[in-house]
């Protein structure tokens, strides 16, 4: 058997590069004006399977991730940096999933793929920065979690030894496998993209990308099956449409404000109290100070 | 109604700051519904910790006092304050959004199907109807935060599920005794009866923990002054503001190196990089070594007395005139806009 480890990754919007043209009129998020990227600290995971895989020779380091069909992106990515295989989960249903609902369906996915010895993914991604994900999957998986991970100091079959990176310190642990592992962004930066394994994946598609292209892809696909990148929905994980997308999850955004300025406008004032009472009243309105 | 429940993290034998800071704020929400504040506390020697909590205005402190709960690890204190949350059911239950609060309450919240929101800045009361059922409910908790990178604002609400469950990280609401004589009841969680040996898989093999800094960084607000504030007393008018909105304060290298503030506290190219949700930038001239690191601030304040200094430019409000005049009364100002 293979040392099995999956990682979790998520495409997210660049949100450290966010412009003029991010907000739409109405106050939302105009996803079309962010470049959709690879979350930063799941890069960092998956360098942290690729490490074990370079000590471990019958190590196995597949992707997991949900979003939709365009997030065939980072598997890719992955490819291209030594990860074995990927899945991309993916259904119309899954659209509003909060933290919880979306920790359910990665459990379902990894459920799939088991038996697994680590599930790696990162500490957080920068759209939500909730880092609520990792845990979560770990308790419905019922597997034990170490967060933060700075890096594995030790890999055994049935036993790893982690640094975790805490706020104030570091903190050296050690876990039974299989195991969640979060990893956080002081851990190493993941390897660039290997020409010869672009060379070999850059043809790798989905179903549903297979359905947009004009060529023909029946003959590369029967000759190079590891082309062929899996696509699973609902039905496929065998989940429960109840604890997914909207009704799964049991937090609702109740209101969205828009805090990006088109353009910076400098507001001077005086001295005077009603301009400084005005300003104070401003700042707490709008929750910069509380 | 049920109660607004506490995590509260021990951190070098003390309350951390964190947690004191959300008893104050539970105290305040839990006026507010008519209801009791409750809170635990998990760890090792804990004989008398009560007294320090106490005055925050907790009206039922839960203890679990075991050898095998210190240092923290997830599963013995989730196992216990999932099963404190299933006896108690609270409405609401805060966490710090520390290393610890940020491992446990998602785990906690995995396990009570119930909602949970990271990092917020402000935790109101609010009503709510859905628009699709028609459905209303009385009195959520509107949690508060920033997304998207910080380029939005988003209020979240559980309405189905309890406790209501959120983090908010340290130094964002304020820390105020509620009564110093206030007295609560103590209750023993019986740690030994309810911990499992597989409830400790993770071995902690090695600690280092550092002192505790100052760390201007994560602060969301700073205050910070350049060499125009003129002297170290009127520096001390930037640590009264500071401490009013519950911000740090920083310095340009100028302010620094005239003794008026420490090194660990400079912003720019030779100090840190910062991005606050709020900078105020007193008697900063706003030379490109110092705007290098806060110009990316969510929101920019210059108080300066030259209309054409530099820093006025990259800032969203530049208010013209003295820091000793303008100081006072935006303390003034803000004190009496919260009430």
């Amino acid at each position: 058997m293979s040392f099995r480890i999956i990682v979790l990754a998520k495409q997210v919007p660049d949100t450290r590069n966010v412009g003029k043209d991010a907000m739409k009129a109405d106050g939302t998020v105009n996803r079309g004006a962010l470049e959709a990227i690879f979350n930063p600290e799941d890069l960092h995971a998956l360098e942290q399977a690729l490490l074990i895989k370079e000590e471990r020779k019958d190590a196995e380091v597949i992707l997991l991730t949900m979003g939709p069909p365009r997030a065939a992106e980072i598997i890719r990515e992955a490819l291209y940096r030594g990860a074995d295989k990927g899945y991309l989960i993916t259904d119309r249903k899954f659209a509003g999933s909060d933290t919880l609902a979306t920790s359910y369906v990665l459990s379902m996915a990894v459920k799939k793929l088991a038996p697994f010895h680590l599930v790696i993914a990162g500490r957080q991604a920068i759209d939500g920065d909730t880092a609520q994900v990792g845990p979560q999957v770990a308790e419905k998986l019922a597997l034990p979690q170490v967060t933060y991970t700075e890096k594995f100091t030790e890999i055994k079959d049935e036993e790893v030894t982690i640094q975790r990176r805490l706020e104030r310190g570091v903190e050296t642990v050690s876990t039974p496998l299989p195991a969640l592992v979060t990893v956080h962004s002081s851990a190493a930066q993941c390897r660039p993209r290997n020409a010869r394994l672009l060379m070999k994946f850059k043809h790798a598609r989905t179903i549903s990308e297979l359905q947009e292209e004009t060529k023909d892809y029946t003959e590369m696909l029967n000759n190079k099956p590891y082309l062929q990148i899996d696509e699973w929905g609902v039905s496929d994980i065998d989940a429960g449409e109840e604890q997914l997308g909207l009704s799964g999850s049991p937090t609702k955004v109740k209101k969205i404000e828009n805090v990006v300025f088109a353009a910076k406008e400098s507001i001077v004032l005086s001295s005077e109290d009603n301009d400084i009472d005005r300003l104070m009243k401003e700042l707490i309105d709008s929750h910069v100070v509380g | 109604m049920h109660n607004i429940f506490v995590y509260c993290e021990i951190d070098e034998g003390q309350v951390a700051d964190v947690s004191l800071e959300l008893l104050t704020k539970g105290r305040k929400l839990a006026n507010e519904l008519g209801c009791k504040l409750e809170a635990a506390v998990i760890g090792h020697n804990l004989k008398g910790i009560e007294k320090e909590i106490y005055p925050y205005g907790v009206d039922t402190l839960h203890v679990a006092d075991d050898k095998r709960l210190a240092p923290y690890t997830t599963l013995p204190h989730a196992h216990l304050v999932v099963n404190l949350f299933e006896k108690i059911k609270p409405e609401v239950a805060l966490f710090g959004a520390t290393s610890v609060g940020r491992d446990l309450a998602p785990r906690v919240a995995s396990k009570m199907r119930c909602g949970l929101t990271a990092d917020c800045t402000s935790l109101v009361i609010g009503d709510h109807k859905d628009n699709k059922s028609g459905k209303e409910y009385k009195s959520l908790l509107y949690q508060i935060r920033p997304a998207f990178g910080g380029n939005i604002i988003a209020t979240i609400i559980n309405p189905e599920t309890r406790p209501q469950m959120a983090t908010v990280r340290e130094g964002v609401m304020k820390r105020e005794i509620f009564d110093k004589t206030h007295k609560g009841s103590l209750k023993t969680i019986k740690a030994a009866d309810l911990l499992t040996d597989d409830l400790f898989p993770v071995q902690i093999l090695e600690r280092h923990m550092e002192k505790k800094k100052i760390n201007i960084k994560a602060s969301p607000i700073i205050v910070s002054g350049g060499y125009g504030v003129g002297s170290k007393e009127n520096f001390e008018l930037l640590n009264e503001l500071a401490e009013v909105l519950g911000g740090e304060v920083g310095a340009s290298r100028a302010a620094v190196d005239a003794g008026y503030a420490d090194h660990e506290r400079q912003v720019g190219q030779t100090g840190v990089t910062v991005r606050p949700k709020l900078y105020i930038a007193c008697g900063i001239s706003g030379a490109v070594q110092h705007t290098a690191g806060m110009s990316e601030s969510a929101k920019i304040i210059a108080i300066n007395n030259d209309p054409g200094a530099p820093i006025n430019q990259i800032a969203d409000y530049s208010i013209i005139g003295n820091i000793e005049d303008i100081i006072p009364k935006m303390i003034k100002f803000y004190k009496k806009n919260t009430k």
